[in-house]
């Protein structure tokens, strides 16, 4: 019980901060310059990623456990598993605007951006490739989204205050954040090693 | 009939201001409106007087080659600053003394055995992307020196921590090289660290002295302690950081340091070894990049330390400061949003 808690918490730290997926392997960019003008749609994205995440991370593991691994399938997983995450959005995006327009009126642009997004694939592939169990496929999927969700509202904040800024004019809007998003990278890098598998 | 004496009115308003800005009386500035012989030239001199000490103890340890690594990197701040706003068609500020001060404070951060190339590089890294890309001095969202340093440790790892022995000697000949105190700390543990250094007195008293191998300014504690005491009389920097961070650090490695379980750790080699000291008090106390409430400060300085403690004993480094400055760098905007002050008079929202 013990290891495998400790097991756990080292996946959950491991994908939230030492191998976030923004800072370290440069994914799910285009969200993440896309939705970080302003803090408020940076925690409305990140709510919404966090949950997605950890659904589509759920459902993927059980197709490709239950039905892809018996049926010798999984030279199929990317194209199965983009199928699974994209009918999953459309139907949550469906569900959502007639059960509960005010929650869709807030977080529904979100979802159509993130059926696409190279993260919420990334998840469930590293689970199937390192065959994590289901709690541990679940635990990466939360630490992903976490992670990704400190990362757009720092970027947010860092890009409000860079509103404010006297940068040059060629390095103004998406540049300063190409640049401080490197920058962050090198701060991120601080992490590395915490935990070695 | 109103609007005719009104008018009248402004225009003697607008003729007395233009008066009294022919004779120099009305200043137009943004607030605070602080009436004050600071100014940011003065200030940026002053800290860098108050390096001083810390630099001298540097060159007495390492000799010439020290002088030579903080020079070039001073000159290559300088130049970066100058081009950056040349290129950008602003006004050079070289006066300011901002720039000489990132450059000093980048050569304090270094090893004496470095090839030329590296001092000048990592000082372009920090004056021209880390502070002139983002719009110049009080812009910036990250201290330039520590983000030039961690450039240079993470581009050139072993030369970035290859450190010479300090020996005292202004002969210029190569020194054996050796481990820091905290490399020793984290490779072999507390038992060899006293084994070099005989007994735990001698290590406290060598660490206070800075007889021991590091980077340029992260020799004598009490050096940097007689700068830091000097900007804190003059009120430049406040002890809420600074003492934030220390008591953090102490904590953590009190709490978790020890090899026999928890609360076994010994605080003081963890204060007193390492770039802790020039950390808290120079770098983390930097007015662009660090929060403006005291809340805010306090935070700040807490989470600097227990994220300096976490590298120092789990992480691939054997020394956290500079990348727990740079993290919480990050975070600052962050800090400021949550601790924002009330506006006087403003309705609270419901």
């Amino acid at each position: 019980m013990d290891k495998e808690f400790m097991k756990l918490f080292e996946i959950f730290i491991a994908s939230a901060l030492i191998n976030n997926f923004v800072f370290t392997r440069f994914l799910g960019l285009c969200i993440f310059f896309g939705v970080t003008k302003k803090v408020e749609t940076a925690v409305g994205m990140s709510i919404t990623f966090t949950s997605v995440m950890m659904v589509s991370a759920a459902l993927s593991w059980l197709v490709f456990n239950y039905i892809m691994v018996p049926l010798d399938l999984t030279f199929l997983k990317i194209v199965i598993f983009i199928g699974i995450i994209a009918s999953f959005v459309q139907a949550s995006d469906t569900i959502m605007r007639k059960i509960s327009p005010g929650l869709y009126y807030k977080l529904g642009v979100y979802l159509a951006l993130i059926s696409t997004n190279c993260i919420i694939l990334a998840v469930p592939l590293i689970n199937a490739g390192d065959k994590y169990n289901f709690i541990e496929a679940i635990t990466l999927g939360l630490g992903s989204g976490l992670g990704f969700a400190l990362a757009l509202i720092i970027m947010a904040s860092i890009r409000e205050k860079l509103e404010l800024a006297n940068v040059p004019r060629p390095f103004q809007g998406l540049p300063i954040a190409f640049v401080t998003t490197g920058l962050i990278a090198l701060a991120f890098l601080g992490f590395s090693g915490i935990i070695t598998q | 009939m109103l609007r005719h004496r009104l008018n009248l009115k402004d225009g003697k308003i607008i003729r007395k201001i233009m008066e009294a800005g022919k004779e120099n009386k009305l200043i137009v500035s943004v607030s605070p409106h602080i009436k004050s012989s600071e100014s940011v030239d003065k200030i940026m001199w002053t800290v860098t007087a108050t390096l001083l000490p810390t630099f001298v103890m540097g060159v007495y340890y390492f000799g010439p080659k020290a002088v030579i690594v903080t020079l070039l990197c001073i000159i290559g701040s300088l130049l970066s600053e100058y081009f950056v706003q040349k290129l950008a068609g602003k006004d050079i500020s070289l006066k300011d003394g901002s720039a000489v001060l990132t450059g000093l404070l980048l050569g304090m951060n270094m090893p004496s055995t470095l090839p030329f190339y590296i001092p000048l590089l990592s000082s372009f890294v920090a004056v021209a992307i880390t502070k002139q890309l983002f719009g110049g001095l009080g812009y910036n969202i990250f201290n330039p020196a520590l983000m030039g340093r961690a450039f240079a440790l993470i581009t050139w790892p072993r030369a970035m921590t290859t450190w010479a022995e300090p020996i005292a000697n202004f002969t210029g000949m190569d020194a054996k090289t050796t481990a820091t105190p905290l490399g020793i700390l984290k490779e072999q543990g507390l038992d060899k660290l006293l084994e070099v250094f005989g007994s735990k007195m001698h290590l406290y008293s060598e660490l206070l002295l800075g007889h021991r191998a590091g980077s340029l300014g992260e020799t004598s504690v009490i050096a940097i302690l007689i700068g830091a005491a000097f900007l804190l009389l003059r009120g430049y920097i406040t002890l809420r950081i600074p003492a934030a961070f220390l008591a953090a650090v102490a904590a953590g490695a009190w709490v978790f340091g020890g090899k026999q379980g928890i609360f076994t750790g010994d605080p003081l080699v963890h204060v007193l070894s390492g770039g802790l000291m020039l950390g808290a008090f120079y770098m983390a106390t930097d007015y662009v990049t660090c929060p403006t409430t005291k809340k805010g400060q306090m935070l700040f300085g807490a989470g600097c330390g227990l994220l300096t403690i976490l590298i120092r004993l789990k992480a691939g480094y054997p020394e956290g400061v500079m990348f727990s400055i740079l993290i919480m760098n990050c975070f600052t905007p962050l800090i400021d949003r949550g601790f924002r002050t009330e506006v006087f008079g403003a309705k609270k929202k419901a």
